[in-house]
């Protein structure tokens, strides 16, 4: 049964085993009607095994899942209909062409050929398609599939929609329109639950976000909430030639004010609830010889919430998802 | 009527993209022609052999037909993930693979047709009982189609799910009465051939064809029909369990 009371997608203790690998581990979340969610977490924490198993691609072992006020747990076939899914990689038809593949899916969902041709044409038109509407999907380049994959998940018109990784491999111009294509969608009071890897996409889009790491979400909050303990620090990177990590304790004492960190790729963080005095540090260190080759400001964002929280370096997450072939469409 | 225009729409796709295609076409008449061609000449026989190899040719044309391109569009679409779109979709598992599989029933009832339609310019067909002629036809459509279903299931590569079904259709031939009687195979191997579906088909193309069959056609009938729903539950459960992981 449909309510309005009900979080369009509720679920309780959610658990999800792959032999000895736990895919994801007791998680519970709500999200409600109109809100835009986000899954953030790098590769392998869960995000997709959960789209699948709420989208009834997957089974569940443990937990309880409602979309809706439907109670799926069991049924995953019984909210199909309330749901459209752009997958995190494209898989429509490559013998057919553009228009046929969003007339077809369409056609999934009992929708009659004439409004499922003029629904077609309106998405071919909205994502730029129109030229390629003839041209079979074999043929499109990466970002094209991935809009016309995007075009085919939202034609049924859901009101709840899954994106995995919608702007994962796409050029910069793509995943900017795919962006303002999701805004828009949630203005008109979709239901979404995106996941992605993109901190600033999930910062720019989501109302409340989620942490996910190995299977478990380690915060919940809304994004404005999460941005708080970071709002109104000052943040300096300094690039270096050679490694200043054995004069952190120096630094440390020369500088009481401050706050130093060592990062990942080799840069200094330099904190402070003051703004940052350049001049001084770049002398320290250039006194020590180390040279100094870009002091650049860091406006505190939900990166380094997330890395607090998780732990996990953000420039690690961006290079593993680039292994895995991402082109990088987060500009 | 949601679920009729979900339903046409991929038994319509997959003709458009599947059956209907130039090569799948000419192979669908090749195949029985050169199996015509083959036995005709193997025989020895006049032109009276025809009615005799009717039956055989009409099944195996179906029986290669509907299972090589079945599993390889089943595992082909599940490799590249489209299959998923038609999982995603409001309608029910058993609706969906029925339309999934209704194109290659249609291609295997058309398949059968080739060898009856050579038939027809070089033998008298007026003995044949059509009656029974063209439902057995169906029936052995749907079965193969079934058993192609249930071999797709059961493997994730196209090369595989063609081995697979190798390793069924060819002991078939031999076994099932086409173009051998049940009753000439040695004891030890007539069991086999009770347990394989096609046998039922092919005995009711007999008695149809040339009035010789072993059991009653009420019962063929009814042992093809408990064969299709076998092997459909069978596949269903077994999609669930595997592909839907």
């Amino acid at each position: 049964m449909k309510s309005d009371n009900q979080p369009a997608i509720e679920v309780s203790n959610l658990t999800k085993h792959y032999d000895e690998v736990i895919a994801v581990n007791d998680i519970s979340f709500q999200v409600s009607h109109g809100e835009l969610f986000g899954f953030l977490g790098p590769n392998g924490a869960g995000k997709t095994t959960t789209i699948n198993i709420l989208t009834g691609l997957a089974r569940l072992d443990a937990g309880k899942i409602n979309i809706s006020g439907i109670d799926c747990t069991r049924n995953p076939k019984a909210a199909q209909h309330l749901i459209g899914i752009v997958p995190d990689e494209s898989n429509l038809y490559p013998e057919l062409t553009g228009f046929d593949n969003l007339c077809f899916c369409a056609a999934l969902y009992g929708i009659r050929k004439s409004e499922r041709q003029q629904r077609a044409q309106e998405l071919l038109k909205i994502f730029g398609l129109t030229d390629a509407a003839d041209r079979k999907f074999a043929g499109y380049s990466k970002g094209m599939k991935r809009k016309l994959t995007f075009a085919a998940g939202i034609i049924h018109q859901p009101p709840i929609l899954f994106l995995d990784e919608p702007t994962t491999g796409i050029d910069v111009g793509s995943a900017r329109q795919v962006r303002q294509i999701i805004a828009d969608l949630h203005h008109k009071e979709t239901t979404i639950f995106l996941t992605t890897h993109y901190i600033e996409e999930a910062e720019r889009l989501c109302e409340r976000i989620a942490f996910i790491v190995n299977g478990r979400i380690v915060r919940t909050d809304r994004t404005a909430d999460l941005l708080e303990p970071v709002k109104g620090k000052n943040v300096l990177l300094l690039s270096i030639s050679n490694s200043g990590a054995s004069l952190s304790r120096e630094m440390d004492s020369a500088f009481p004010g401050y706050q130093f960190q060592s990062t990942a790729s080799g840069q200094i963080r330099v904190e402070s609830a003051e703004p940052v005095n350049v001049g001084p540090l770049v002398r320290f260190l250039e006194e020590r010889e180390v040279q100094v080759t870009e002091a650049r400001r860091h406006l505190p964002s939900l990166e380094d919430v997330f890395v607090q929280v998780t732990g996990i370096e953000a420039e690690l997450m961006r290079k593993d998802k680039e292994k895995a072939g991402d082109g990088g469409g987060n500009q | 009527m949601k679920r009729w225009v979900a339903f046409s729409s991929i038994f319509a796709k997959d003709m458009r993209a599947y059956y209907l295609k130039p090569p799948n076409v000419s192979w669908g008449i090749i195949f029985p022609l050169a199996w015509t061609g083959m036995f005709f000449i193997r025989s020895g026989m006049g032109l009276e052999s025809v009615l005799e190899l009717l039956p055989g040719v009409v099944t195996i044309s179906i029986l290669f037909g509907t299972t090589s391109l079945l599993s390889v569009t089943l595992t082909f679409e599940r490799r590249s993930r489209s299959f998923e779109r038609l999982l995603l979709a409001p309608i029910s598992l058993e609706l969906l693979m029925l339309a999934k599989t209704s194109g290659a029933i249609l291609f295997g009832i058309v398949n059968a047709f080739v060898p009856i339609a050579i038939a027809a310019f070089l033998a008298d067909m007026s003995g044949i009982s059509w009656s029974l002629v063209v439902p057995a036809i169906v029936l052995i459509g749907i079965v193969s189609t079934f058993l192609g279903l249930f071999i797709s299931v059961s493997a994730s590569e196209v090369f595989e799910a063609q081995t697979f079904s190798n390793f069924f259709r060819f002991p078939m031939i031999f076994l099932c009465g086409l173009f051998f009687p049940i009753l000439s195979l040695p004891i030890f191997v007539r069991w086999l051939s009770y347990i394989l579906p096609v046998t039922y088909g092919v005995d009711i193309l007999h008695g149809a064809v040339n009035g010789e069959h072993i059991m009653s056609f009420t019962l063929d009938f009814l042992i093809l029909g408990a064969f299709c729903i076998v092997l459909f539950a069978v596949s269903l459960r077994n999609i669930k369990r595997r592909w839907i992981v």
